[in-house]
């Protein structure tokens, strides 16, 4: 693992000079992340690529991650390298579905087509974007499938119709439904007592009894 | 009137025979090969079977061993075509798409008959992995007739190769004039 210690650094004095927009800051696994205010992400994202002390010069991703338990239920994860200082930082914002995050495209350029990639998949809108259409999903397509509510299999299948030579999209019919069997997967949720468990408590208990007796 | 002048055929067995060697012998003589056409015609279409570039995903990678140095596909005379209107087969390698089967039905509509399709991989022949996807069309058959299936995710090249001697196999069968 890297060494913490300079990315520390930079957050407090990244903390400190955009005093008001950056809400908090931590670093886990040599990692920094501060979280920012939205409306100010603008100023965050030029505040970083342009300090002499920053220097994050390189946009490497922008991001949506889906917390459907959460009223702001949407992060826009912003991950920005800076060379000079060899550090990399990771800025999360909030958002819904209908609050607009500000577009960071004029910051950099890089941004438009992660913001449509967003905006495409979760339906993160982004106020003052150039372009923001969908760039990935099928023409038509409707709904936003890396939201945790959009139905795995979707909503539409396409075949080829040879009456009407063309190919054609009629609503989803599944000879067999999907069954998943990864219960140990972590995004499943894995149980606080999996099967089997009861039984090592149960030996506890009886051999505690067997103690006082 | 009446009388049946068209020479009754000569029923197939020793009497028969003699009169094809004389024919066969003398035609040889004057510098004439016999062969059945249809023979003839599928013998070309074996041996030259010009697939289409469908490369979708990491099968293609396979594909491409295929074709290169080590299997080296241009000794059945299979060379990659970039266009459709030049292709006989399309080898469809790796995930089809919602998005791209109407453009995969534009390609196989622009080829020229008689034209064979080639399902490589677990996603073409029946969406695979992603069978399950809201992006992904369960399998390519949906779209073309499929002659080949070559199944494996992805299939070794040698598998694409067997697969291909296979569709020539099926042409030699079935191959007539008119498809």
């Amino acid at each position: 693992m890297a060494d913490p210690q300079p990315v520390q650094d930079i957050g407090e004095y990244v903390s400190g000079a955009l005093e008001g927009a950056i809400t908090s800051s931590e670093v886990a696994g040599g990692e920094l992340t501060v979280h920012a205010n939205r409306d100010d992400i603008v100023r965050v994202l030029t505040f970083l690529r342009d300090d002499v002390l920053c220097q994050f010069k390189i946009l490497l991703d922008v991001c949506g991650v889906d917390y459907p338990e959460r009223t702001k239920r949407f992060d826009v994860v912003y991950h920005l390298l800076s060379l000079t200082q060899n550090a990399r930082i990771r800025v999360k914002v909030t958002t819904d579905e209908d609050t607009p995050v500000p577009s960071v495209t004029s910051v950099f350029n890089a941004a438009n087509w992660w913001e449509r990639e967003a905006w495409d998949l979760y339906g993160i809108f982004f106020a003052e974007h150039p372009d923001l259409r969908r760039i990935l999903t099928d023409y038509g397509f409707e709904g936003h499938p890396l939201r945790k509510d959009f139905p795995l299999t979707g909503y539409v299948e396409v075949r080829y119709d040879d009456a009407q030579k063309r190919v054609v999209y009629e609503p989803v019919n599944l000879t067999q439904e999907f069954r998943n069997f990864d219960f140990l997967s972590p995004w499943e949720g894995i149980q606080q007592q999996l099967p089997g468990d009861e039984k090592a408590t149960v030996d506890e208990e009886t051999e505690e009894a067997g103690e006082e007796s | 009137m009446g009388v049946d002048t068209t020479p009754s055929p000569v029923p197939p067995g020793a009497e028969q025979d003699v009169i094809l060697r004389n024919v066969t012998e003398s035609l040889v003589d004057k510098g004439f090969v016999v062969a059945n056409l249809d023979k003839l015609v599928n013998w070309a279409r074996t041996g030259s079977l010009w697939p289409m570039t469908f490369g979708l995903a990491c099968c293609a990678v396979e594909m491409m061993h295929a074709y290169v140095s080590r299997y080296d596909l241009d000794r059945f005379g299979v060379v990659p075509r970039p266009s459709p209107r030049q292709s006989d087969v399309i080898i469809v390698a790796g995930t089809l798409t919602n998005k791209m089967a109407p453009a995969f039905r534009k390609v196989y509509d622009q080829m020229a008959e008689p034209r064979y399709v080639i399902s490589m991989g677990s996603c073409a022949n029946g969406g695979g992995y992603y069978h399950y996807s809201y992006s992904v069309v369960r399998g390519c058959d949906r779209v073309v007739p499929v002659d080949v299936y070559v199944p494996g995710c992805p299939p070794t090249a040698e598998a694409l190769v067997y697969g291909i001697l296979q569709l020539q196999r099926k042409i030699r069968r079935t191959g007539t004039l008119m498809r």
